[in-house]
C-alpha cells in the first residue's frame, strides 16, 4: 500500500444518515465546550450511540439507499484506488483511432507483488474533470482504448485489472456517430477470448453495458455497497412506472435485484467485499486494503491456470446463465 | 447525470413515434407517406409500401415466410418460456406480461431459431420478434441465440440472424445483461471456428441487442430507414437537450458513419444473403 494522500471526507450527508449526523453535531458541541472533560462519559456514550447507529443503518440498507451510497460525491474513485493500489502506475493513453476519453484510465500498475494493467471508469473529482469524464459515461473510444491495452497485456502475458464505475454508455451524438453499440459489443467478444487473467472489482456504478463492456472476467467482485444491473432505477422507472420520484425508484431498485447481494445470489459475481462502517468513503483505505488483498489472492489463483483454460472457463461462465422453462 | 439510458421495448412506444402493429382490415393507411393501401398488395410486396417503399415492420412468422424457401423452416427450442427468476412485479407482474405477449403472439418468446433454406443454401437462421415484448432480450432470447451459434459451429453452416429490438428486458434485469456477454461470447467461438455471421438490422435494433450480437456480424446488411443504435433518440434528446439531425439512427446514417456494410432493400435480402454465402464459400 503506498502511502496515499486520500483523506475520507463526510462533509456530505445522505438523506437517510440525518440521524447520524445530529448525533455528530451533539458530539461535537459537547467536544468545544471549554469544560468538555467533564463530559468524558456522556461523550462516550455519545460516540458509542453513534457508531452502533451507522452500523444499523448501513446493515438495513435499502436497495435504492445503497444506489445513493454507490453515487455518494465522496466515494473512491478509479483515480483514488490506483494512487492507494498500484505502485508505479504508468498511464497508457488514447484509442490509437479518435482520441482519449477521460472516463477511462488505463495503464500499468504494480499490484502486491503482480505486473497488471489496469483499466477502470473515472468519474471525476473536480468540475471540470466530471464534464470531461462526461461523470463516468464512457465514449466508444474509452472502450476501444480499453480494449487496446487489454491486447496488449494479453501480448505480454499480464493479467488485466478493471474498476467499473459507471452510470451507462454515454448516449449522445457523437457517441451513436462513432459506434457506441460495436465498441462494448466487440469488448464483449474479445473479452470473452482474451488470453489472460481478467478480475473486475465493481467498485461504485454497474449501469449496464456500459459497465458490462469492462465486465467480461474470470473473477468478478462488488464493493458491498455497489449496484450492478441492466438499467438503473430511475430509468426503469421511467419506462416501467412512468413516474420518477422517491417511491417509484425504491420499488425500481428493489425490483431490479441490483445490489451486491443480488448478484451473488444469482451467480453474476463471484464475491462481495465488506466496506467499512458507513461505506467506503468513511474510510478508503480500508476499502482500498480489501480490494488489494481480493486482486492478489485471484490473480495468484488464475496464474496458474492454461490461457486456453481460463478462455474456455470464462465462456462457460456467461454461457450458463439464464432462467428458462420447459412447457 | 441522474439519469442512465432507458434502453427497452417500451422505450419506443414512450418516444412518440408509434409504429403501431399493421391494423386489421381491407384498408391501411402507410406511416410515411399516409397513402391508403390496399392491405393485400401491402402484404404481397413483402410489406413494403409500393407508394413510398416504406417497410413495414413484419413479425418473426411473416419475416421466416420471406426469407426462407417454402417450407423449409425447422425449428429449435420452440417450447423454451421465460421463468421470470426475480418475480419481478412492476405496476403489473411480469408474469402476466408474458402471457399476454404468448396469447398475442402464439409463440413462447421474443425470438424464432432455426435451420433453413434460403435460394438451397442450407443456413442457420434466427429471427427476433418486435412484437414480443418489443423483441427484448431476456433469457430464452440469449439462450435460443446463443444455442443457434453453437449449432451453426457444430454443423459448419452460416448463420443469419435478422434483428427487431428494443434492447434488454428489464424484468429479468442482471439475467437480460449477461445475455449480451453470453451471445458475444458464443460468437467469438463461432469466429475461431471460421464461421460466417451475417446480422440484418430491421426497424428497430437499438441497446443491448446492438451493443452484442447484433453488430458483431462478419457482414451487417440493414434495412433501408431501420432505426439503429445503442441510445434510443429520447434518451439522448433528454441528454443532451438539442434536435437531432435529421436521419440520426437511421440505416443510411449508420452506413455513412461506417458501421454496416450495406443497405438492403426487403425485396433483394434473399439474393444478397444467398450471395455472400456463395463469396465466402460456406
Ligand atoms: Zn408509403
Amino acid at each position: 500500500m503506498s502511502t496515499a494522500t486520500y483523506k475520507a471526507n463526510t462533509s456530505y450527508t445522505l438523506p437517510f444518515e440525518q440521524p447520524v449526523l445530529d448525533l455528530e453535531r451533539q458530539i461535537e458541541a459537547l467536544e468545544s465546550r471549554d469544560n468538555a472533560a467533564n463530559f468524558a462519559d456522556e461523550l462516550e456514550s455519545l460516540r458509542a450511540n453513534r457508531a452502533s447507529l451507522l452500523k444499523k443503518l448501513y446493515d438495513d440498507l435499502s436497495p435504492w439507499d445503497t444506489v445513493r451510497v454507490a453515487r455518494h460525491p465522496h466515494r473512491p474513485q478509479m483515480s483514488d484506488y490506483i494512487e492507494m493500489i498500484c505502485r508505479d502506475f504508468r498511464e497508457l493513453h488514447g484509442d490509437r483511432h479518435f482520441g482519449d476519453d477521460p472516463a477511462i484510465i488505463s495503464g500499468f500498475g504494480r499490484i502486491g507483488p503482480y505486473k497488471t494493467m489496469i483499466i477502470g471508469h473515472q468519474k471525476g473529482k473536480s468540475t471540470q474533470e466530471k464534464v470531461a469524464c462526461h461523470f463516468g459515461c464512457a465514449h466508444p473510444e474509452g472502450y476501444r482504448k480499453a480494449l487496446m491495452k487489454m491486447k496488449l497485456a494479453e501480448k505480454y502475458g499480464l493479467p488485466v485489472v478493471t474498476f467499473i464505475d459507471t452510470p451507462g454508455a454515454y448516449p449522445g451524438i457523437g457517441a451513436e456517430q462513432r459506434g457506441q453499440a460495436e465498441a462494448i459489443a466487440v469488448n464483449l467478444r474479445e473479452m470473452s477470448r482474451l488470453k489472460t487473467p481478467i478480475v473486475c472489482v465493481i467498485i461504485g456504478e454497474g449501469g449496464s453495458g456500459g459497465a458490462l463492456g469492462l465486465g467480461v472476467g474470470d473473477r468478478i467482485a462488488m464493493l458491498e455497497f455497489s449496484w450492478y444491473s441492466v438499467i438503473s432505477p430511475e430509468g426503469c422507472a421511467a419506462i416501467l412506472w412512468k413516474t420518477v420520484n422517491e417511491t417509484t425508484n425504491h420499488a425500481a431498485a428493489d425490483a431490479l435485484s441490483l445490489t451486491a447481494r443480488n448478484n451473488l445470489d444469482h451467480g453474476f459475481i463471484d464475491t462481495v467485499l465488506r466496506e467499512p462502517v458507513g461505506g467506503a468513503h468513511r474510510d478508503p483505505h480500508a476499502a482500498a486494503a480489501s480490494i488489494q488483498e481480493w486482486i492478489v489472492d485471484q490473480v495468484r489463483e488464475l496464474r496458474r491456470f492454461k490461457p486456453q483454460t481460463l478462455v474456455q472457463r470464462r465462456y462457460e461462465r456467461f454461457r450458463r446463465i439464464g432462467a428458462m422453462k420447459a412447457t | 447525470m441522474s439519469q442512465v439510458p432507458g434502453r427497452s421495448w417500451t422505450d419506443e412506444t414512450i418516444a412518440g413515434r408509434p409504429k403501431k402493429a399493421v391494423p386489421e382490415g381491407l384498408w391501411l393507411r402507410c406511416d410515411a407517406c399516409a397513402s391508403m393501401l390496399f392491405r393485400r398488395s401491402v402484404a404481397n410486396n413483402l410489406w413494403v409500401c409500393p407508394e413510398c417503399q416504406h417497410h413495414f415492420r413484419v413479425n418473426a412468422a411473416t419475416r421466416i415466410e420471406q426469407l426462407t424457401d417454402p417450407e423449409s423452416f425447422d425449428p429449435f427450442n420452440e417450447d423454451m418460456s421465460p421463468a421470470d427468476p426475480l418475480h419481478f412485479v412492476d405496476v403489473k407482474p411480469y408474469t402476466q406480461r408474458i402471457e399476454a405477449a404468448q396469447k398475442k403472439t402464439g409463440f413462447k418468446d421474443g425470438v424464432r431459431t432455426g435451420t433453413c433454406f434460403i435460394k438451397g443454401r442450407k443456413v442457420i437462421l434466427a429471427v427476433m420478434d418486435f412484437t414480443f415484448l418489443g423483441g427484448s432480450m431476456g433469457s430464452v432470447v440469449g439462450e435460443k441465440i446463443a444455442f443457434a451459434i453453437e449449432q451453426a459451429g457444430e454443423r459448419d453452416l452460416p448463420l443469419v440472424i435478422v434483428n427487431a429490438s428494443g434492447g434488454a428486458r428489464m424484468m429479468e434485469s442482471g439475467y437480460s445483461l449477461m445475455q449480451m456477454a453470453k451471445t458475444a461470447a458464443a460468437l467469438a467461438q463461432f469466429d475461431e471456428q471460421g464461421g460466417l455471421f451475417i446480422s440484418v438490422l430491421t426497424d428497430p435494433t437499438t441497446g443491448g441487442v446492438t451493443a452484442s450480437f447484433a453488430m458483431l456480424g462478419d457482414l451487417i446488411l440493414a434495412e433501408p430507414k431501420a432505426l439503429i443504435g445503442f441510445a434510443g433518440p429520447r434518451v439522448i434528446q433528454q441528454t443532451i437537450r438539442q434536435d437531432l439531425p435529421e436521419g440520426f439512427q437511421r440505416a443510411e446514417f449508420l452506413q455513412d458513419c461506417g458501421f454496416i456494410d450495406r443497405v438492403v432493400p426487403r425485396s433483394e435480402l434473399r439474393s444478397e444473403i444467398s450471395s455472400i454465402i456463395d463469396y465466402t464459400g460456406k
